[in-house]
């Protein structure tokens, strides 16, 4: 990418490619949170009485337990391997917005780990036992769920990014910031399931979404570039 | 004029002399307004109409939960600073600042336990100023594992700055927590607008305790600061003069009086 | 006085709370002083090590 002669857009839209790309390719990488999502939400029923109706009341927690602990997962994907090998680096200097290609990295990380977990979703919530009714009140939720948490991620890995293997550190700085979507995100989800309507927690979680979107890029350029030093 | 004073006090032997010359006033004050307002918290006060004697415990419970907010806006506050102004002041202060967070943010909510079993006849529930208390628990530990975790200082220093810049959002939700939605706790009767709705004999004292604790963080902070602001400087000629025994001179090692125990159990 | 002890029945959370917080003052003043005891030993000890002669008190332009 040369300094100033394409557009943001266009640089945008290539390092999305190129990370679809890589990504495609070891695309273990990507599964395997989906597979802890699903592992998780089926040690619920596991450890619990596999009661329908008592399992029916847990299933937002376990959902949105699941979502969290799959999305911190997730998280180590995003910036360790460009931070290793020099690209981001490169990113930083190119002369392009280094904010919006981070927000981009973001993105496509969210459609490679966060966007199969919400299409999984309703599997996990059937064996859960919620009603079919309620799988677009779970979709909703989840989609702007995971979507706040993967932009709250962004930043602890940015933070995180320079030190060696430390899931926990990470875990301990992200969990704060993803309480508030993890308690609005579950209401929606136990209001779903009710056949309530669910307007309230889902536009709660839709600002969420907005704050993160407006105020997240700011904090990751700045994180990841102390993180470069 | 006001920006001299600003880059100034950023001058880490300046802050230095300043910390030490001021230290023994905010502790003594410290000191002082603790012990007034204990005398007439647990003396004077009289016992509230529903919780009777039990109330008492506000003398504790609520400096140390105001402590637990107020210094994490200092910490977060200070390291905006030393993001922005690249002071390595505002970096010792927001460090100094985190521990002692920390620590009244655990005794907030041990002793609001503590008072929650009699009262609501519960240690816990999942109210949204208790968790969102315990959430500024985990981000003041958080920020001390970053800090540690991280082997550089100015790196260290940098990145938790950003972290406490975060987290600082949590405050609000806190403070405004029991108003916003119906919770357990207590509505704010002394940190809202228009007049607070305690009688004079319990407001009192609570308002010298309150004043005293933040002399104590006030003290503390000083003290700890200028141990972070030594810690960020290399080999700088002011420290052999500053730590060295001059003559004739009030500065130097030995006259750091702090305030000793600010909040004793009268016998 | 032991009415002043009992709290009116309160006192098995009253005083621990008090006790608790008191603990927490105190300590947190030890400790804080244990850091700049530590800190000025380790300034004094910088300065010794690399420039032997800047542990003599002089003018210094600030």
């Amino acid at each position: 990418m040369s300094t100033g002669q394409i557009g943001f857009g266009t640089a945008a839209a290539r390092l999305m490619a190129r990370d679809l790309r890589i990504a495609l390719r070891r695309s273990g990488d990507s599964l395997l949170p989906l597979g802890f999502f699903l592992v998780v939400t089926t040690l619920f029923p596991l450890a619990l009485d596999p009661e329908l109706s008592l399992l029916r009341d847990i299933a937002p927690a376990a959902l949105w337990v699941g979502a969290l602990l799959s999305s911190l997962l997730a998280l180590d994907l995003l910036f360790r391997d460009d931070g290793q090998d020099g690209t981001l680096e490169q990113l930083a200097l190119c002369g392009q917005p280094f904010a919006g290609l981070l927000l981009a990295k973001t993105a496509v990380h969210w459609l490679l780990t966060g966007l199969p977990l919400v299409l999984v979703a309703p599997l996990a919530a059937i064996a859960l036992g919620a009603p079919y009714g309620a799988m677009p009140g779970i979709l909703a939720a989840l989609l702007l769920g995971t979507v706040a948490l993967s932009l709250i991620g962004a930043v602890g890995a940015g933070l995180t990014m320079s030190l060696k293997r430390n899931g926990s550190l990470l875990a301990l700085l992200v969990l704060p910031l993803a309480v508030p979507v993890l308690i609005f995100g579950a209401r929606a989800t136990a209001l779903a399931i009710a056949g309530e309507p669910l307007s309230a927690p889902l536009y709660l979680l839709g600002a969420m979404v907005v704050l993160a979107a407006t105020l997240v890029p700011w904090a990751l350029a700045a994180a990841v570039r102390i993180g470069l030093e | 004029m006001a920006w001299v004073w600003f880059h100034r006090f950023g001058s880490p032997p300046h802050f230095y002399r300043l910390a030490t010359r001021l230290c023994p006033w905010f502790g003594w004050s410290a000191l002082l307004l603790c012990v007034a307002g204990l005398i007439g918290g647990l003396g004077f006060a009289p016992a509230d109409y529903q919780q009777g004697d039990g109330f008492r415990i506000i003398y504790v419970h609520a400096p140390a939960a105001w402590l637990s907010l107020m210094v994490y806006v200092v910490m977060a506050s200070s390291a905006a600073v030393g993001l922005i102004w690249r002071m390595t002041v505002a970096h010792a202060v927001a460090a100094s600042c985190a521990a002692i967070g920390a620590s009244f943010t655990a005794v907030a909510l041990l002793t609001g336990m503590l008072w929650g079993r009699p009262m609501w006849g519960t240690y816990w529930e999942w109210d949204p100023r208790l968790t969102s208390e315990l959430l500024l628990l985990f981000l003041y530990l958080g920020y001390m594992g970053l800090r540690n975790a991280i082997d550089d200082l100015g790196r260290a220093d940098r990145a938790s700055a950003l972290l406490a810049i975060v987290g600082v959002v949590n405050v609000p939700i806190i403070h405004y927590s029991v108003t916003w939605w119906n919770s357990l706790h207590q509505a704010p009767s002394v940190m809202k607008f228009g007049r607070p709705t305690m009688p004079a004999s319990m407001l009192l004292p609570l308002l010298a305790m309150l004043a005293g604790f933040t002399c104590y963080f006030v003290t503390l902070l000083l003290i700890r600061a200028r141990a972070e602001v030594l810690r960020r400087e290399r080999s700088a000629h002011w420290i052999a003069t500053a730590l060295a025994p001059p003559a004739g001179s009030g500065t130097g090692t030995g006259t750091d009086q702090s305030a000793g125990s600010a909040g004793g159990v009268p016998a | 006085m032991m009415k002043f002890f009992a709290m009116g029945g309160y006192a098995v959370y009253v005083w621990p709370s008090y006790a608790l917080t008191a603990v927490a003052v105190i300590l947190n003043v030890l400790w804080a002083r244990s850091a700049l005891r530590t800190a000025r030993r380790e300034a004094l000890r910088r300065l010794a090590g690399a420039r032997p002669a800047a542990t003599v008190p002089y003018e210094v332009r600030t």
